[in-house]
């Protein structure tokens, strides 16, 4: 047992390898040494859900997850988010059609959020809707519109996971290091 | 958070010996949802921590059994939530799952560790400005006289009136359920009602586990009651909050419509998970109506303690019973 301790995982088919102190949650390492700034630290105590991200493709709380536990695992970010021809993800689409965002902090782990509710077959109706995309919150209330674009996505695009899939395809292979490493 | 050293031992025996090795300042880390949680409080600051959630042989769920239930304790919230027979066949155990949290926690949270969160008292989290018993033995309870809406009103102590906040030991015990534990002194089993503990004198002491075991298995043995069961839980939203008041409720009933087999417990008003044996005793032989309900309900909250501000808990609880066991009567009927 060390105090430092590395660790190997792709982030949106990126893959990456990183030597850690045990205390940095997934959140800061994607935000401070990835770069990846998508990802929001609402509350940093996995109570707000603006840092959700996919590990293994389920949907988890960044801020809550010990990176180190991320070790041969692959995630996926609001990055690695995009549409089959290479724009806007349907969801994405649908938040913008219908409001679904004001100062758009929340915007990314709501989108996160969205696909896996979709994908895990929790989209079905408004009530299953509002009950499993009840872990992010939205302090400017964009709520109603949130559930508008979640339930049009789910009406009329199965194709989301073929959409994160694509997104990690893009980049397999290619090794990314954080710059601080010498 | 202060630094610690990070184990994750490839085995059982190796996350043993680990523990054992380290010392009683380690602490085993599952989902972290807790554990990591209060370590950026400082709350708990291990010098080392063991990873056991990737472990095989903590993995594993079984609700197809005769003679009972099988979950690893290292099984995800989600996937046992989700379990279409455990839904079926004993929803008041899936819907404990289903209604804590978030997606995004359960599925990180593991079975196994759910059942050790810790309190949500807002004086034990808030740190070293807030007298805390839990924390620092002997400093006092701000809760006691304080802001206690959410505190305990069963179970309680002269020391601490923390609310055990969790949902899922609350339906496990109300079933019956047992815990594998191992250690390096070997496995053991106890049943989940000894689990844990009231804070008496010793608020620092939450279950009896010693410092170097680990839980492996929650079995519950099978019961034709399960499929008249419900978790019904109040709460100030509607979803993803802790329970202001909780019931697991499970029936059968005779061809009469009497109680055969009655299971209740309570959540989110006491200090460890709280079977009410009492209650069920009202109940056995009964026909559910609305006055069997509420005397159970009443017998439920026998000798709740209110504070300052939390008194209305009581009346909502004992209406939260009745209506947790008339949902589980509808369901045995089905």
């Amino acid at each position: 047992m060390t105090s430092e301790v590395a660790i190997e995982f792709t982030v949106n088919g990126w893959s990456v390898h990183l030597r850690l102190d045990p205390r940095e949650s997934l959140l800061d390492v994607l935000r401070e040494r990835l770069g990846l700034t998508g990802s929001k630290k609402g509350c940093d105590h996995g109570q707000c859900g603006a840092c959700t991200v996919h590990v293994d493709g389920r949907r988890v709380v960044s801020c809550l997850l010990p990176a180190v536990q991320v070790n041969g695992r692959s995630v996926t970010t609001i990055e690695g988010v995009m549409g089959l021809e290479g724009g806007l993800h349907p969801l994405q689409q649908a938040f913008v059609d219908h409001d679904a965002l004001q100062c758009g902090y929340c915007t990314p782990g709501q989108v996160m959020s969205g696909l896996a509710c979709i994908a895990e077959g929790h989209a079905d109706d408004d009530d299953e809707i509002r009950e499993y995309m009840s872990g992010n919150l939205c302090r400017c209330g964009a709520y109603t519109g949130i559930l508008a674009a979640v339930r049009e996505a789910a009406r009329s695009s199965p194709v989301q996971e073929a959409a994160l899939s694509r997104a990690a395809d893009c980049g397999a292979a290619r090794e990314a290091d954080d710059p601080r490493e010498s | 958070m202060r630094p610690f050293a990070y184990a994750a031992p490839a085995t059982l025996a190796e996350a043993v010996r680990a523990l054992s090795e380290a010392g009683p300042g380690a602490r085993v880390l599952a989902g972290g949802t807790t554990l990591y949680d209060l370590m950026k409080l400082d709350i708990e600051t291990p010098p080392i921590v063991v990873d056991v959630r990737a472990l095989r042989e903590l993995a594993g769920v079984d609700t197809t059994g005769q003679r009972e239930l099988s979950f690893g304790a290292g099984a995800l919230m989600a996937d046992v939530a989700a379990d279409p027979v455990l839904m079926r066949e004993y929803p008041a155990l899936a819907e404990s799952l289903a209604k804590a949290a978030s997606q995004q926690l359960r599925n990180m949270a593991t079975v196994g560790g759910n059942l050790l969160q810790r309190t949500r008292c807002a004086y034990f989290r808030g740190g070293l400005a807030f007298p805390c018993n839990k924390r620092e033995p002997g400093s006092g309870c701000a809760a006691i006289g304080g802001l206690d809406r959410g505190h305990a009103l069963l179970g309680g102590s002269d020391a601490c009136i923390a609310t055990y906040p969790g949902d899922w030991a609350v339906a496990l015990i109300a079933f019956d359920a047992v815990l594998d534990v191992a250690g390096p002194r070997g496995e053991r089993t106890l049943a989940l009602a000894d689990l844990h503990v009231e804070p008496g004198d010793t608020p620092d002491r939450e279950h009896t586990l010693d410092w170097d075991e680990i839980v492996t298995r929650i079995r519950v043995p099978v019961t034709p009651a399960g499929r008249g069961s419900t978790y019904h839980k109040v709460r100030d939203r509607e979803s993803y909050a802790f329970a202001l008041t909780s019931a697991a409720a499970a029936v059968s009933l005779d061809p009469d419509g009497a109680v055969g087999e009655c299971r209740i417990a309570v959540g989110g008003v006491a200090t460890r998970p709280w079977r009410c044996r009492a209650a069920e005793r009202e109940l056995t032989g009964a026909v559910l109506d609305e006055q069997s309900l509420r005397r159970a309900g009443e017998a439920a909250f026998e000798g709740a303690r209110p504070g300052t501000h939390n008194a209305f808990r009581i009346e909502l609880g004992i209406r939260t019973v009745a209506e947790a066991l008339r949902i589980a009567g509808e369901r045995a009927l089905r």
